[in-house]
């Protein structure tokens, strides 16, 4: 009963103060896509990078140290970061700090992704075209990467998703998003404002999560999506 | 036009995979390099279009050497079919022929029409399939459209690496005659790597045999199977070796013209005199027309009232293209031991017989002396 009573009382909140929770939300989708942004921009050069040529074990280093980071809990990560910023003389609270994390997390899935992705094309493809005339870039454009995108997208949704949860702990540095509500909860005995943040995180991941799948499928090139595998 | 003087290739775990190979492939020649797995013939037709960089000797085409050229140009100039297919999943049927041709900055409306006329040449109607995807088509035609896009730029030279092999039987042999009566019409040059021999006589003008590295025997079809070079070639082509000889004669090389027929309308008294008077155990029977109908057995002919009640229809006949050796099998099917050929026209154009292909065998049973 008193469950029942919690959660009705985080959705009125939700609606009553549904201008506040549309910015909050606003906010930490910024944080997050501007991170990913980043992060798949960087993840595929380095992941196209490392996927050439006698580069194997370049490959497996990066990887390794992209494991690493993984394994750094945020707010440590948070931490060294606003350490760094400061000894540039950057802003070391706020949005940066918590926009390089998330783009940082970001890499791994989707360094590994690409670089499995383009291993993992079928030699009898790359044969074919080396054998027609494709030189090293045509090669990647127009046989390696459509083939490896779809993949490389379901690493992209894996960090966007991880990095939904992530946000939330960056509004402890004052980078704004869906973990005011939480913190501010938390500070003041008001469950039903903690409630309230983690039912829109939720919900945004789960949208998120969907929204990737749709994208992931739309990229798909038709001719690997459709049909029988012979 | 493709000229190999000396090529070797020594991979660089030492592996000495082709030794001094010297090969002349001449201009409208399709040219076969054969011989059992790893006996280099695959790297050695890799070597033409620098797939894999040979390490001594030179590779001429039309008398440049390949080493002077930008080696993705020189590429382009030349077809290249792999066993795999390995035609682009993400790319239609269109794109995947027009690859060499968007390679080659073809305008967009001249790789279209390319792309149609070579669904035609393969027998795919283009409006059908020329927007598929690879995955939407069956093995075989996966195949031909592998063909096709070898054939996309109207490269002179073909190289093509065991381009029927992952396919079944029956869709193969139909495919190497489609392909055979391509090239009739297209004269390439062409370099084909198999490792079965029946491929390589039906296919061949020449054959070059490998084995470990080394060029064996250079020689036609007919020549390598009557006078082997030695013990490897002999064991290599088989012991059924004359059998095989006939797959290079035709049925029209051995047929004999039809001298007795008879047509249904006649009696069964007359087919019966006409029969015994020859010595003869079967005639064909053809309409008034020339069309063939069946046989007429003697054995029959005592307990049927008409001669249309003693016709036993032919279960298979041959034309005039029929290899001998498919001749043969169904002479062995046949109840007359006898085959009609026909032409296009269903016409009985001839007889194929036991002693008119012994006549050949014969011929080269005397080459056989050793």
């Amino acid at each position: 009963m008193r469950g029942a009573r919690l959660v009705n009382q985080a959705w009125q909140y939700i609606v009553v103060h549904s201008d506040k929770v549309l910015e909050w939300t606003w906010q930490h989708l910024q944080i997050v896509l501007i991170a990913n942004a980043v992060a798949v921009v960087l993840g595929v050069l380095i992941g196209m990078w490392v996927s050439g040529k006698g580069r194997e074990q370049i490959a497996d280093g990066v990887i390794y140290a992209a494991s690493i980071l993984m394994t750094i809990p945020s707010l440590a990560l948070f931490g060294i970061l606003m350490g760094v910023l400061h000894a540039m003389s950057l802003p070391s609270i706020g949005m940066l700090p918590v926009v390089i994390a998330l783009t940082l997390y970001g890499l791994l899935p989707i360094i590994r992704n690409t670089h499995t992705a383009l291993r993992e094309v079928d030699p009898a493809m790359i044969e074919a075209g080396c054998g027609m005339g494709m030189n090293g870039l045509q090669l990647l454009l127009r046989v390696k990467m459509p083939l490896a995108v779809p993949v490389i997208l379901a690493g992209l949704r894996q960090a966007m998703v991880m990095n939904i949860g992530i946000a939330a702990i960056g509004s402890y540095l004052g980078a704004g998003g869906l973990g005011q509500p939480i913190f501010r909860g938390l500070a003041n005995y008001r469950k039903d404002l903690v409630l309230a943040g983690a039912i829109v995180v939720s919900v945004l991941a789960v949208l998120t999560d969907l929204v990737m799948a749709g994208v992931e499928k739309l990229v798909t090139p038709k001719g690997v999506r459709t049909g029988r595998k012979s | 036009m493709i000229r190999l003087e000396h090529v070797s290739k020594v991979f660089s775990d030492g592996t000495e995979a082709v030794k001094d190979l010297s090969l002349d492939i001449a201009e409208g020649e399709f040219c076969v390099l054969l011989g059992p797995s790893g006996c280099g013939k695959t790297t050695s037709l890799k070597m033409i279009n620098r797939l894999i960089p040979s390490t001594g000797g030179k590779i001429y085409i039309d008398g440049v050497d390949t080493q002077q050229k930008n080696v993705n140009e020189l590429r382009r100039d030349i077809g290249y079919a792999i066993q795999n297919i390995g035609l682009f999943p993400h790319l239609t049927v269109a794109q995947n022929i027009s690859t060499v041709p968007m390679l080659k900055h073809w305008p967009r409306d001249r790789q279209r029409k390319r792309a149609r006329e070579l669904l035609d040449l393969i027998g795919m109607p283009p409006d059908t399939f020329i927007d598929r995807y690879p995955a939407e088509l069956s093995g075989g035609q996966q195949q031909r459209v592998g063909v096709a896009r070898c054939l996309g730029a109207d490269p002179p030279i073909l190289l093509m690496d065991e381009p029927f092999g992952a396919i079944d039987p029956i869709t193969r042999h139909k495919l190497q005659e489609e392909f055979l009566k391509i090239q009739e019409r297209l004269q390439k040059t062409i370099a084909f790597v198999t490792h079965d021999i029946d491929e390589a006589i039906k296919m061949g003008d020449m054959i070059a045999l490998m084995k470990d590295g080394e060029l064996i025997q250079y020689a036609d079809p007919a020549t390598l199977l009557a006078e082997p070079k030695d013990r490897f070639v002999r064991d290599f082509v088989g012991a059924d070796r004359v059998l095989k000889g006939l797959r290079l004669l035709r049925a029209r090389n051995v047929m004999k013209a039809p001298k007795l027929t008879i047509r249904l309308d006649e009696s069964v008294e007359s087919a019966i005199h006409i029969m015994d008077e020859r010595q003869r155990s079967w005639i064909p029977a053809i309409e008034d027309n020339g069309r063939f109908l069946g046989w007429i057995e003697r054995e029959d002919l005592e307990s049927s009232a008409s001669l249309a009640e003693a016709l036993t229809p032919a279960i298979s006949t041959a034309t005039p293209r029929t290899p001998l050796n498919e001749a043969l099998s169904m002479m062995l099917g046949s109840a007359t031991g006898a085959v009609a050929v026909l032409d296009d026209a269903d016409q009985l154009v001839g007889l194929l017989s036991f002693s008119a292909i012994r006549e050949v065998l014969a011929i080269d049973d005397e080459s056989e002396g050793e």
